[in-house]
Parts: structure tokens; C-alpha cells; sequence
């Protein structure tokens, strides 16, 4: 008889995730499934609605990185006003923008490190869960610093999106075809000069310290980081026409797991001709593909170890110098290592560490040139590097000026398969043969699923907060086991 | 500090921003010095700085709960517990963040109201509204207080506790 094991919900995970593991009559693997209820009536919504609002509307998806949403909404505005894409903009706009994303992801990768993920990395992926979160390491001598590290990158991050958007809720900083302010002397300098910790300077010294902190465990630990779950994917991200990583504006580009090149240069204008989505009966969510490849072997990662897989270099020299050791480990190849997404992941703070600094010494962001326009468009796409992945909107609109067609493909849903597959690899790995689901083994699931940082926190707040539950059903839906944990 | 949080492209639940705007404007044409207004999507860990060096923190939230009724104040104790999700936290998760971060442990509490719709809309329902201004005048009558002890013991003396 065989038996399914239902975790329910993902904690330290954003939005609703279920895990089912089905088991044979010999306690192996038949099937793994991550589900995630994902909300999808947001396109519908901006239809209808004239076009300039989208990138505030927009914000009204996710509270946890609305500023990724608003960036890629103007950036498809920006094509339908005429201001093309990427140089289209002004020195200016450009570059508030850009600045806008770097603080975005600064604090956002700096959340998930110190507050989603140190925790298993200090504790121990097998500690008490009282132990393993943030608050224990408030309480510990050790690593109190640590918390408070964390805490004051996420403030400076929100100082960063605050003066740019022009407010912390639904910032209108971003218009189509560039940005309605400029940063003035006093707002440069409170975040270049400011005092200690809130300065540029010594955010990027406490990015470095942490991407040396992961390279030390990791130095300690590199058997259990390089086995705990790893197989072969593609990559996709954009890359700067250079090969250059950048976050905010490129060419698309994909990469095998060898490192041989799918497609490159490519203009996300025309990503219709190589991304396709498919729908599955078990999910609510679409699980996107290479379309030269197929549904079967198209699927990709995207996020922090795609996008250091898929460019050849980073712009900004300590960051560099920590993408070297991070590709001699792997002979240049692409690193198919999922923990390694967290090295990756704080490789990418220290790189929008140093852009902030560097962009804050530009006197182009006290420019007053902050709009471009052109000749309308009936159709536009925006593509960002949101900090968990390739972020895409794609937007057309009516003689009315009103949208009318809106297609969204999120970092998370762009993960899909990939997280899926690495439920199956842990649950093959950890639970094989095994009379007993513990609560070290449930967590292991857990945490490769976290190494990706899904979001969807659109459909959480109304869904409210619950506990982490695992049920075991035999193959009629009867309930053998309960295991109820955290909360 | 008066706190509120929520998306207000969500409907009700952006209760807690509407209340901090309006005490807002209603408080600069009467008293003003000492109070600190914040608002944002949800709370965050960054929050327990901006909770540093405060006497009284009170934080604003919408919820569906109906035990609520229109609106209800609690106090709030500094708590560990893992969140469902960790991309926001709870007042009392910030609160033990402060207290173990700063050594400071300001007295908190959390005033819930009642919202009934979660849709991609500005405007809030009418019964959210009702509850709104209900919350409104609760906070004029707290803020008359001349001192922190006598606001501090409007709060208590209002809190209960959610079963």
C-alpha cells in the first residue's frame, strides 16, 4: 500500500506551499509535488486601467519586493511611450532607477541571508527548531552581531527605495519613459555619509564580511553544502551586452548545465518566440520553458546562481573578486549546486553594495533631465532581474490609452520545476527506507525549497499564518500519521 | 510611535495605513511633539530600530478575525516564534527583536480592525470604514492624555485578550 506525506505549509517561505510525498509499499520515493497557490487574477485586473498606472498598481501584488514589480512595469511602459529600452532613458532616469533596484536587492538577499537562512547554517540544519531563526541569534554571544548586521541592511535598503520611489507604500518614483525625482545633495549624502552603520561604505564591509562568513562554513562544511542537493538544469537571466552581470537591464541569455549557450543576445521584446508556460492539472502554477528545448527538458533555473551561471563577469571589483573563487570551483562550468545559491545570493549583496556606493558618487542623479518620450507603442515588455529571478511584464493597450492585455511570469513561477525537482532529490535522499518522517528531515525539505526565496505573499495576508503540518496518507486518502510543528 | 501596516491596494487591508494618515492630519492642528508616525506594507525586522528609544509602540493592523469585533486592542509580548512566513513578522516578534537587540522593551500593543474584503481595490468596504472611524475616536480620546503614563493606561485599561 502505498503512502502520502503532506507538509503543509512551507515555513520561512513566502505565500501558501504544500509538499506531498507519496511513498511506495518499501518506503521509497514514487512522487514528490511542491505545491504553491499562486494568485493569477491580478492580469485580468489591469485590464481596463489606463496605462500610466500600471506601475503603481502594480506594487499592489507583493509588499515583499513591490519595487521589482514597479521597475518591470515601467520598463514596459517606457517601450509603449517610445523611450525604448535600456539607454533609451535619461543619464538620470536611468541611473535613479538603477539605484532604486540596487537598494531593493540589497535588503532583500540581506532578509533572506541573515534572517531565513543563517539560522540553518549556524545552528545546524538538525538543531531544535526554537534554535534555528533569527531570535536565537539575537540570544547567542556569537552571533548577536550577525542580527544586528541584518537588521540595519535591511533599514539602509528601505533608505535607498524610500528616497527614490519618493515613499515606502506604493512609490511613484518610476514613470514611463524615466522618473519624476532626482536625489538631492542631502539625500546623497545621507546615505554615502552617513553615520555609522548607515553609510555605503559600510554596507558594502558588511557585505563582504558575509559572503566570507559563507565562504568559512562552507571551507568547514563542503561535503554536506555540495551533496545536500545538486542536479543538472539550464540557467536563464539577463546579462549585459558586454556578458557583465546586471540586474536591471540586458539581453537574455541561457546556458545548459555544461555551460554550452542556448540563446544569447536576445531582446526580451520578442520572449514569446523562445519562453513558453505550461499548465499542469495539479498546480495552480505554470511551469515556464525553453521553447527550443521543449516542455520536457526547457525547464530553468533563474535567481542568484542562474544569473552568476549565465554572465562571464561582474562590474564591480570586490564582487569580481569573489565570483573568481566562486567559478574556479567549478572549472568555470556552471554550478548546478543548490546550497551554493546562498554563496551566490551574497556574492550578489556585496555587488549591489558596491553599485550603490559607486552610483551615489554620480552627479548625474542630481541631473534634472528625468523623462524621455517617443513614438507610442500599442505593446511593450519589461524584464528585471528581480532578486529571486527574472522578473517579465508584458503589456498591450487600446486606442483608449487603457490596457489590454497583461501577462506576468514571476521569479517564483519561473522556479518552478526547478524547485520541484529538488523536493524530489532531498525527499529521495533523506527519507528513502525510512519508517519515521522527523522533524530534521521534514526541515531538509524545507530548506532546499528555501534556497530559492519563493514569494508569493500576494496571496498570503488573507490566507493568515499556520503551522507547519505533515499528514501521512495511505493511497486511499486515510490518515495514518500527524505531525504538526513551529507555532 | 503609531504604526500601521497593510497593503492599501488590497482593499480593508490597508486599515492601518488610513488610520495613521488620518491621526496624522488630524494631530498636527492639535498636538504633535513627542508622537512618531510610521506605515508600511507589513513588518520587518528593520522595525525593531524604529521601535528603539520609543516609550509606547502602537501597531495597526486589519484582520479578518470576527473575535475582534469592530476593533480591538492587545497588548503585545515580546515572542520567538517562527512566523508561517518570515518575509514579514509579527508586533511581538519585533518587539523581542528590540528587546534583545537594544535592551529596550516599550510598552506595545496591537489594535486590530475588522475588515471584511481582501480585493485589488483602494476603497475599503463600508463596514471597514465604520470600524475605521470607531478606531479613529478611540485614539483621539488616548492621545488627549497630557503625559505618557496616562496614554499608557488608556491602552491598558482598554486591552484585552484574544481566546
Amino acid at each position: 500500500m502505498s503512502k502520502k506525506i503532506t507538509i503543509e505549509p512551507i515555513t520561512r517561505v513566502e505565500g501558501h506551499g504544500k509538499v506531498t510525498i507519496k511513498l511506495d509499499d518499501q518506503n521509497n520515493i514514487e512522487q514528490t509535488r511542491l505545491h504553491i497557490v499562486e494568485f493569477r487574477g491580478f492580469e485580468r485586473f489591469v485590464q481596463g486601467r489606463p496605462y500610466w498606472e500600471a506601475p503603481v498598481l502594480v506594487q499592489r501584488l507583493c509588499g515583499i519586493c513591490p519595487v521589482s514589480h514597479h521597475l518591470a512595469a515601467a520598463k514596459a511602459l517606457d517601450v509603449i511611450v517610445g523611450a525604448g529600452t535600456g539607454k533609451g532613458l535619461t543619464p538620470t532616469g536611468e541611473k535613479m532607477r538603477r539605484l532604486m533596484h540596487y537598494g531593493q536587492f540589497f535588503q532583500s538577499h540581506a532578509l533572506h541571508f541573515f534572517h531565513l537562512s543563517s539560522p540553518d547554517f549556524l545552528f545546524g540544519f538538525d538543531a531544535d527548531p526554537e534554535m534555528r531563526n533569527v531570535v536565537a541569534l539575537t540570544r547567542s554571544e556569537e552571533f548577536r552581531e550577525l542580527a544586528i548586521q541584518g537588521v540595519m541592511m535591511r533599514k539602509f535598503g528601505q533608505e535607498v527605495i524610500r528616497l527614490t520611489a519618493g515613499k515606502k507604500i506604493h512609490g511613484t518614483g518610476a514613470i514611463p519613459g524615466g522618473i519624476n525625482k532626482n536625489l538631492s545633495p542631502e539625500e546623497r549624502d545621507f546615505l554615502l555619509k552617513g553615520d555609522d552603520p548607515l553609510n555605503a561604505r559600510k554596507m558594502v564591509e558588511w557585505a563582504q564580511s558575509a559572503v566570507d562568513l559563507f565562504k568559512d562554513y562552507y571551507k568547514k562544511n563542503r561535503e554536506f553544502v555540495d551533496h545536500f542537493s545538486r542536479f543538472p538544469s539550464n540557467h536563464l537571466s539577463l546579462v549585459r551586452d558586454d556578458g557583465a552581470l546586471d540586474i536591471y537591464h540586458g539581453l537574455l541569455k541561457a546556458v545548459d548545465s555544461e555551460g554550452r549557450v542556448i540563446f544569447d543576445n536576445v531582446d526580451y521584446q520578442e520572449y514569446l518566440d523562445f519562453i513558453g508556460e505550461e499548465v499542469r492539472s495539479w498546480s495552480y502554477m505554470k511551469f515556464p520553458f525553453i521553447k527550443s528545448l521543449g516542455k520536457e527538458k526547457g525547464w530553468y533555473r533563474v535567481g542568484p546562481l542562474a544569473r552568476l551561471n549565465t554572465c562571464d563577469f561582474i562590474p564591480s571589483p570586490q564582487a569580481q573578486k569573489e565570483f573568481e573563487i566562486f567559478k574556479d570551483h567549478t572549472g568555470g562550468k556552471p554550478n548546478n549546486f543548490c546550497l551554493h545559491t546562498h554563496w551566490a545570493r551574497l556574492i550578489e549583496t556585496l555587488y549591489a553594495a558596491e553599485m550603490i556606493k559607486e552610483l551615489l558618487e554620480d552627479p548625474d542623479l542630481q541631473g534634472n533631465d528625468l523623462v524621455t518620450k517617443g513614438e507610442k507603442k500599442k505593446e511593450g515588455v519589461g524584464l528585471i532581474e528581480a532578486p529571486r529571478g527574472t522578473l517579465f511584464h508584458h503589456y498591450s493597450i487600446n486606442d483608449n490609452d487603457l490596457i489590454d492585455m497583461a501577462n506576468l511570469i514571476v521569479s517564483t513561477t519561473n522556479n518552478n520545476e526547478p524547485m520541484n525537482r529538488a523536493v524530489n532529490y532531498v525527499a529521495k535522499a533523506r527519507m528513502t527506507g525510512k519508517e519515521k518522517i522527523t522533524e530534521p528531515m521534514m526541515n531538509a525539505v524545507e530548506v532546499v525549497i528555501r534556497a530559492y526565496d519563493p514569494c508569493l505573499s500576494c496571496a498570503t495576508h488573507a490566507l493568515g499564518k499556520m503551522p507547519l503540518e505533515m499528514e501521512l496518507l495511505d493511497v486511499d486518502g486515510k490518515l495514518i500519521d500527524y505531525k504538526r510543528s513551529r507555532q | 510611535m503609531i504604526y500601521g501596516y497593510g497593503n492599501p491596494g488590497l482593499q480593508d487591508d490597508g486599515l492601518g495605513n488610513e488610520l495613521v494618515s488620518r491621526l496624522d492630519e488630524w494631530i498636527t492642528g492639535n498636538r504633535s511633539a513627542g508622537i512618531v508616525f510610521d506605515s508600511n506594507y507589513q513588518l520587518n525586522i528593520e522595525d525593531a530600530h524604529a521601535m528603539r528609544g520609543k516609550e509606547i509602540v502602537v501597531f495597526i493592523d486589519a484582520t479578518v478575525d470576527e473575535r475582534v469585533g469592530d476593533m480591538m486592542v492587545t497588548r503585545v509580548e515580546p515572542d520567538s516564534k517562527v512566523e508561517f512566513t518570515m518575509h514579514s513578522v509579527s508586533p511581538s516578534f519585533v518587539l523581542n527583536l528590540c528587546r534583545n537587540i537594544y535592551n529596550e522593551n516599550p510598552a506595545t500593543y496591537l489594535v486590530h480592525i475588522r475588515g471584511y474584503k481582501w480585493e485589488f481595490l483602494e476603497a475599503m468596504t463600508p463596514g471597514a470604514g465604520e470600524n475605521l472611524n470607531k478606531a479613529i475616536d478611540f485614539f483621539k480620546e488616548a492621545l488627549s492624555f497630557p503625559d505618557i503614563s496616562g496614554i499608557k493606561g488608556f491602552f491598558d485599561k482598554y486591552s484585552n485578550q484574544l481566546n
